[in-house]
């Protein structure tokens, strides 16, 4: 990780906060913290991917403005991860797509959308995108199959490379070695974690959600987005399955499990970024990174289109509109999969990362870290 | 809005810990209650926003709290600290009324840690508050609001008029402009003096300029000062205050935990002038911090200055401020703005008299010097791997001791011995009934929450008649 301004103001907040130590109990930044005693610019990136942006250590802090100290973690966490998912982007010359991100991705957006529509015109006869389709192979006779499956095909596996390169960018930097990933315990420990994001929690009693009173909505509304998410991926995978092994090529019928799947999927979806954008709109600024916030809509408003635009297509499957919604539905998907790796999604990469090495750290091989404790006085 | 024409019930003047558990307790029994914080909405919640546990008896093991803590033990320890100034009736009630603080506190929200990382060994007798004392704080300002109490920052109380122990009315000036406040009874919880440095030069002369207060700059002794000019009974000593040595760059107010400084053990400690005053290694820092502040008081120019080499930089906590270093003991004392010469002596002098032997940070290890004056009798190992580190001390108030007298329902004593009619007091406002002198880790929250809830529950009981 390189030395940033941001970088810079992480490491002063740090310093302070080590001497103080009072949120120890709020998330897994204080224990990670409390094993280092100086932060190179790396300690920096793997604890701001640590930080859940949970806002509880902002409100709890006697040192946060207008203190002369002025230290607001999850503000000024949030700058630094937002330098670190540029850091570790790759290919490297894609790594400027991070800046400005909310213009990019709304673009990306809009692009794809567009490029599907005016596709499916040029290719297909007009008569077919406006008439109903019925029957096996409806779908295709909008979009062929082969095109489908190149373009989502080809640009998920981007993706998927992306980010795994994404992955490995973070872990070299931040000390980690290859032979580390194999450790069962921590691993499962990390997982269970990132699952039930525990760290969302503040420490039992909530987060700070909207301001100084606690509640659990954001992380609802994060397992609602992110398990509706898995869903619809699920309703993909079991219908190219279907599509492929067993011969039963799409639309199905509204009690089969791909689309059962990808009903329950993307009315979670839905409601979960939905619930996000409104707490984002609602929510007290102060702890906030406010040039920050464009990405993080652009990237909630584009899950959402493309989980409402899914569930329309499956309403509206029977009548002419369909042509129009499945052209636009799998435009959306498509700039999805292909904003993703240059999107705020890769934090969830990044902060996976960061439990598991936090989770290594707490499970530390013998002869590790000794505490530096044991000559503290308190008040 | 809040309508300051209104008779209230109770009127509780401070906005920290004490004065929320009177208001919240009173609140609960009934009574319309108007809470008066000095300090503006971001910086309420006095010293208590930055403490971080409280001393607590419990007879078994909590979820936070382990193995058990009476309150023989408890009383003891109190008594140790205070070398018998303190009142031994008021402090085993406050003991025994811990135990069952929690629950209370609980229920307005506070939320504490399950247990110490560390190993500050604290976690028998202490339990400590998720978030420190600003979540604790929030926390009773939520439960305030949610009840109905009436809540005005920015609202400094100038004047209890007192006619014959009565509390006739409160003078305020709220955000800039006079008002009276009239209520049936008044909760005296507006903290120490600390933050008056005209009041501390009383005691300390002209040293006292260069004090720094560890808390918050509304501790001023205002109400304090004018129920004392109006007969009510004191109690403690006017003269001193709860000083430690802190880092000398501490800002002069609201510095809190994070400028104090562990390094002294295992340093040498030398005046401006470069010379040595006391054994550094009299004993494992805990119980030692709090006479520091004291003897760098009395250096010239109220600084000290801790010298370590680099074996001992990792024995101590880290501190906020970065460690001033150099590759030469002059070159220090340079950058220390010391004279290089004398410091470089002082040095020598001080390792020429260091003996060989097992070091160990985690006990007194009983290593000494031998033919110097002042000795050090532990951790007395040479300064001499550079680089070496310095840091300036400086002393750091905490809180002062001279209150006002309360009887065990938290009310008020005049100086003729007759309680006031409708004052109650609690907190550090009247902690010098309880600790006349010395300090317990989390006894401070003690008094407040107990005596908190004795002024709330009594003051409702009074207003209600
Ligand atoms: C850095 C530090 C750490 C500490 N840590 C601990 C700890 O861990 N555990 C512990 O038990 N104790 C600790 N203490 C001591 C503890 O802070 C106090 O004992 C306790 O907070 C006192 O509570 P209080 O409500 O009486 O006073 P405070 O919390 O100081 O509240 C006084 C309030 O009165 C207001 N006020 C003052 N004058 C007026 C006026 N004229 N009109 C209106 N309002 C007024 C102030 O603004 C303030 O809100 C610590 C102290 C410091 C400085
Ligand atoms: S955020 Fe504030 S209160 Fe929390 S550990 Fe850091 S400095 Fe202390
Ligand atoms: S914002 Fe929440 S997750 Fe982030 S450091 Fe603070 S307490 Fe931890």
């Amino acid at each position: 990780m390189r030395e940033t301004e941001s970088v810079q103001e992480a490491r002063r907040a740090m310093d302070i906060c080590n001497a103080c130590r009072y949120c120890e109990g709020f998330c897994a930044v204080f224990p990670a913290m409390e094993l280092r005693r100086e932060f190179a610019a790396a300690d920096l990136s793997y604890l701001a991917n640590l930080c859940h942006n949970c806002r509880g250590c902002y409100y709890a802090c006697q040192y946060a403005p207008p203190h002369e100290f002025g230290i607001n973690l999850p503000a000024t966490f949030a700058r630094v991860r937002a330098e670190t998912y540029e850091e570790y982007a790759w290919p490297k010359p894609l790594a400027g797509l991070f800046r400005r991100n909310g213009t990019i991705v709304s673009l990306a957006a809009a692009l794809g959308m567009a490029l599907a529509l005016i596709l499916t015109a040029a290719i297909q006869d007009p008569a077919v995108l406006y008439s109903p389709q019925h029957g096996p192979g409806a779908f295709y006779r909008i979009i062929p199959w082969w095109l489908m499956v190149t373009l989502a095909g080809g640009s998920f596996l981007f993706a998927v490379l992306a980010l795994a390169m994404g992955f490995r960018n973070f872990w070299r930097d931040t000390g980690g070695r290859p032979d580390e990933l194999t450790r069962g315990r921590p691993l499962a420990l990390a997982l269970h974690d990132i699952l039930t994001l525990r760290n969302l929690g503040g420490g039992g009693g909530g987060c700070n959600d909207t301001g100084e009173h606690f509640s659990t909505l954001r992380r609802r509304f994060h397992h609602a987005m992110f398990y509706g998410f898995l869903l619809c991926f699920a309703a993909t995978v079991t219908a190219t399955f279907y599509d492929h092994f067993l011969g039963r090529v799409a639309p199905y019928p509204f009690l089969s499990l791909p689309v059962l799947l990808g009903t329950v999927g993307g009315i979670g979806m839905v409601a979960g970024c939905g619930g996000l954008i409104w707490l984002k709109v609602v929510q007290d600024q102060a702890p906030v990174a406010r040039r920050l916030l464009g990405a993080d809509y652009a990237l909630l408003v584009l899950l959402l289109l493309t989980a409402a635009t899914g569930l329309l297509l499956l309403a509206l499957r029977g009548t002419g509109a369909m042509g129009v919604l499945l052209a636009l539905h799998l435009g959306i998907v498509l700039s999805l999969f292909l904003v993703v790796p240059y999107s705020k999604m890769v934090h969830g990469v990044y902060r996976s990362a960061a439990l598991l090495r936090h989770a290594l750290e707490r499970n530390p091989k013998p002869a590790d870290h000794p505490t530096d404790r044991s000559a503290g006085s308190t008040a | 809005m809040v309508d300051l024409s209104r008779l209230y019930d109770v009127l509780v003047v401070g906005g920290g810990n004490a004065a929320l558990c009177a208001a919240v307790t009173a609140r609960q029994a009934g009574c319309s209650v108007l809470v008066l914080e000095h300090a503006p909405k971001p910086l309420r919640g006095g010293n208590s926003r930055h403490t971080r546990n409280m001393r607590t008896m419990h007879k078994a093991p909590t979820s936070v709290l382990t193995e058990a803590y009476l309150e023989d033990e408890y009383w003891d320890d109190l008594l140790r600290v205070t070398g018998g100034q303190t009142d031994e009736r008021l402090a085993r009630l406050t003991i025994r009324a811990t135990a069952d603080a929690l629950p209370f506190m609980e229920a307005c929200g506070v939320r504490f840690q399950p247990s110490l990382t560390g190993t500050l060994n604290l976690s028998r007798t202490n339990a400590f508050f998720l978030g420190g004392g600003k979540a604790l704080v929030n926390a009773y300002y939520a439960t305030a609001e949610r009840l109905g109490i009436d809540i005005l920052y920015d609202t400094e109380v100038t004047d209890l008029v007192l006619d014959d122990g009565f509390v006739r009315e409160a003078v305020v000036t709220s955000k800039g402009f006079p008002e009276r406040v009239r209520a049936k009874v008044v909760v005296a919880s507006s903290g120490g003096f600390q933050a008056n440095l005209e009041w501390l030069k009383q005691g300390w002369g002209p040293a006292a300029e260069n004090f720094l207060i560890r808390g918050t700059p509304y501790a001023k002794g205002r109400v304090l000062r004018n129920l004392l000019d109006q007969g009510v009974a004191s109690v403690g000593d006017p003269t001193q205050c709860h000083a430690v040595a802190i880092d000398g760059r501490a800002p002069k107010f609201d510095g809190g935990i994070v400028t104090r400084l562990d390094c002294v053990p295992f340093s040498i400690v030398v005046n401006r002038n470069g010379e040595r005053f006391y054994d550094e290694g009299e004993d494992v820092w805990p119980k030692r911090y709090a006479i520091w502040g004291r003897l760098v008081a009395q250096q010239p120019d109220q600084v000290g200055y801790a010298i370590i080499d680099s074996r001992a930089e990792r024995l101590f906590m880290p501190s906020v401020f970065p460690a001033i270093k150099s590759d030469t003991i002059e070159g220090l004392a340079e950058k220390l703005g010391l004279p290089p010469a004398k410091v470089a002596a002082t040095v020598r002098a001080f390792n020429a008299a260091c003996r060989p032997g097992p070091f160990d940070s985690s006990r007194l290890d009983g290593l000494r010097t031998e033919g110097i004056t002042p000795p050090k009798t532990n951790w007395a190992r040479d300064i001499s791997v550079p680089p070496y580190i310095g840091y300036p001390l400086r002393p750091g108030i905490t809180f002062t001791y001279l209150g006002v007298k309360v009887d065990e329902n938290a009310r008020v004593l005049m100086e003729d011995g007759r309680p006031t009619a409708n004052l109650f007091a609690s907190g550090e406002i009247m902690a010098g009934s309880i600790l006349g002198k010395g300090y317990l880790a989390g006894f401070g929250m003690a008094i407040g929450t107990v005596f908190g809830r004795i002024a709330g529950r009594e003051a409702a009981k009074h207003a209600r008649n």
